[in-house]
């Protein structure tokens, strides 16, 4: 299923015709919708030469500069043990399946740790957004078995401090993150079973080497990439491959090169914000066995006592513990909506209840029409969504009609439908908060919040009825990868779409120079948690904001009139003037177009798209909001500021 | 499976894994790396790969290094399966 990856659609036979004249295109003149053609190629299960050649496509895509949607531009360098030359062109072939076009940088074999540690080295200026260092146990000596205790744990800290070195060298020179491998259990026994009990056995050190890079991992300042995990689902038979390492020094099989490439790639995009947040789940054998309408509440295969019931069972269940992490679950079914629903109040077996579901779609309209109401209600991208449908017709439309929709392609078991979503990876994470874990229920709360909002009809009413309080805060430890989660996943409201990884997001927040603050919204539905973020580069004169996002759950709530009035007396407090504020147009922004003008802000100049905007403080009066607003950064500020004084 | 039927599918092959047009470039059972601008030790692992996915058979690294003509590849194969 992984080494297939059964999960995309087979690659198609005139895939070379098709590459080669995408590339034509990309040279000479290109058509409109060039970029979707290229997405849609890349997302089949394609080998390790036509990834090759994919590869090219988004090399001379990123060389030629121009933005092609739907891809991000990315520059990777690639270092470590190993055949780098084959694992870099794997990557960027398949980085366009997750709307990354990558230029790969491949270090030397060997020479991680010299190149890092050089600072004219080609790898320390090559400008690059991100790295990724590909470990093996050969390469760090963890293969060899140690004498004692103290010898293994010496030899596990020595292999770790290489590793960490190098990540430490590269580091100045790479903008965002840094991805770092586990690396893969032996095969081969020293004593057997006892391996696990010994120290100094590989199996033993391989482990400790791993806990090590993940300890690290979750200090939050590099990405780990789970590579041991991956070649144990894949089976450390067929992952091990040791002519091929004598030969060419490849780490593992080369037929495992797209999966791997998928795994590190998925991981890459959930660093940019582009993982997949809600799953849409067809009913009638997606759900449940049978088809409702025609079998009713007795007839369908559901629950314990039948194979085949218990596998719709476990589809259930991983649904739940997706919803449990964060993602949102839709229903999207063609059926009369009494009968789809009725399993979800009335059948005894099902797991999935109404209160699950943010948004039900039960009609005999189009599938593909159904997504994009799914999408609007949730005020969310298509691009956001997966699709689990076991009708090959009903995905074939979709991706038809919406191919950035993610829609698996499933085997015909169902016992084997959260298998092969899980292996997809469509909803990797990168960092865990408290506010995934609440996600999916403060979207069923929006809900809620729409249907009051009707029955007031007043919008000032409606607003003060909510009972906001608003809390502004400069960003702690705890909030921390929240707040990196969302200035890696905002789109939409968000003006300069400037990303920040956790470990830059470290620095601004030490940075004096600069002011980062999080904003959080509770009502009297819920706690919407961390909403906003602002950073703003304290100049003396004028406060420059470097980033400003929200998240569109609270549109239309005013907000953005607490963040201003917040920003305001912060900069005044600190003896600036003016706050200068620009909008840096993107795909996805244009609902915040016209953001600084409606806050007051008159246009300063106009570049490219690019506008500037200044708001004179000295006229400057915050409006009365309906709520309360608890400004925790503000008390702290006018403290330090006294203190200054 | 006739040698020309194995030659036949090994060609196939080559062209998707060099990206290269088969009514330009001719491969016969004499053809080496040489003669193939994007043959070089990378795209050849890539070459053995495909090769031995599409006829489901496995080499050995000697077999793989005793290779210097197509038609050397040919007969492996066509050995390989006769086994």
């Amino acid at each position: 299923m992984l080494k297939s990856m059964s999960w995309l659609e087979a690659a198609p036979d005139d895939f070379r015709e098709r590459a080669r004249a995408l590339r034509k295109e990309i040279r000479g003149e290109r058509g409109d919708d060039l970029g979707m053609r290229i997405y849609s190629l890349a997302n089949h299960a394609l080998d390790e030469s036509q990834l090759v050649h994919l590869a090219r496509l988004a090399a001379e895509g990123y060389k030629s500069g121009l933005a092609m949607e739907p891809f991000s531009a990315l520059k990777l360098g690639v270092f470590g043990d190993g055949a780098l030359s084959l694992i870099a062109p794997a990557i960027a072939g398949t980085a366009l399946r997750h709307r990354l076009m990558i230029d790969t940088f491949v270090g030397e074999f060997n020479r991680a740790l010299i190149d890092a540690l050089d600072p004219s080295s080609p790898a320390r200026t090559a400008g690059l957004d991100m790295a990724l260092i590909v470990s093996d146990a050969r390469v760090l000596a963890l293969d060899q078995a140690a004498a004692s205790r103290e010898a293994a744990s010496e030899k596990v800290e020595r292999a770790f401090e290489q590793l960490r070195q190098t990540v430490e060298g590269l580091r100045p020179s790479v903008a965002s993150a840094i991805f770092v491998q586990t690396v893969a259990p032996p095969l081969e026994p020293l004593v057997g079973s006892f391996d696990r009990i010994e120290a100094g056995s590989p199996l033993s050190m391989i482990a400790a080497f791993n806990q090590r890079v993940a300890e690290w991992a979750a200090e939050g300042s590099i990405v780990l990439v789970d590579i041991a995990h991956l070649a144990e689902c894949v089976g450390l038979e067929t992952w091990d491959d040791p002519g091929q390492w004598h030969a060419s020094k490849l780490g593992f099989a080369p037929s495992l090169l797209p999966v791997y490439a998928d795994v590190v790639a998925r991981t890459m995009a959930a660093v940019r914000g582009s993982s997949r947040k809600c799953l849409v789940l067809d009913l009638d054998n997606t759900l449940w066995g049978g088809v409702i309408g025609d079998d009713g509440l007795g007839g369908i295969q559901l629950g314990q006592g039948s194979a085949t019931g218990e596998a719709y069972l476990a589809v259930q269940r991983m649904a739940l513990a997706l919803r449990a992490r964060g993602v949102i679950l839709a229903v999207c079914s063609k059926n009369e909506e009494a009968n789809a629903r009725a399993p979800f109040r009335e059948h005894p077996d099902m797991l999935l209840k109404e209160d699950h579901i943010a948004v039900f779609q039960a009609n005999w309209t189009d599938k593909a029409a159904n997504l994009r109401a799914i999408a609007e209600t949730l005020n969310i991208g298509v691009d956001a969504l997966v699709f689990l449908d076991d009708n090959p017709a009903e995905r074939m439309q979709v991706r038809r009609q919406l191919p950035l929709v993610g829609v698996p392609e499933l085997p015909n078991d169902p016992a084997l439908y959260p298998r092969t979503l899980a292996a997809a990876g469509y909803f990797e994470a990168v960092t865990f908060s408290k506010e995934d874990r609440e996600r999916a229920e403060m979207y069923q709360a929006n809900a809620q919040r729409a249907a009051a909002l009707i029955a007031s009809g007043d919008i000032g009413a409606y607003l003060a009825s909510l009972g906001m309080v608003c809390t502004i805060s400069f960003v702690d430890d705890v909030a921390r990868a929240r707040v990196a989660q969302l200035i890696n996943k905002s789109n939409q409201f968000n003006l300069t779409t400037r990303r920040y990884s956790e470990g830059e997001l470290i620095a601004a927040i030490h940075d004096p120079a600069r002011h980062v603050v999080q904003v959080r919204l509770v009502d009297r539905f819920g706690d919407n948690g961390i909403i906003a973020v602002l950073i703003a580069d304290r100049k003396a004169d004028a406060w420059e904001i470097d980033t400003w996002l929200m998240s569109c759950r609270v549109l239309g709530r005013r907000v953005e009139e607490a963040c201003l009035a917040h920003l305001a007396v912060a900069a005044r407090l600190a003896g600036a003037r003016a706050l200068v504020g620009r909008y840096i147009p993107s795909p996805k922004n244009g609902m915040v177009r016209d953001h600084y003008q409606k806050l007051g802000f008159s246009l300063e100049s106009e570049a490219e798209g690019t506008t500037t905007w200044r708001l004179d403080l000295d006229a400057y009066v915050a409006p009365a909001l309906e709520m309360t607003v608890d400004d925790m950064a503000l008390k702290t500020a006018a403290g330090a500021e006294m203190a200054h004084a | 499976m006739s040698r020309e039927v194995i030659l036949g599918r090994i060609r196939d092959v080559m062209a998707d894994v060099f990206d290269v047009d088969v009514d330009e470039t001719v491969i016969t059972p004499e053809t080496t790396a040489n003669d193939i601008e994007q043959w070089d030790s990378l795209s050849h692992i890539r070459l053995i790969v495909a090769v031995e996915r599409k006829f489901k058979v496995k080499f050995t690294n000697s077999e793989i290094e005793s290779l210097t003509r197509v038609g050397d590849l040919v007969a492996l194969v066509e050995a390989k399966q006769a086994a």
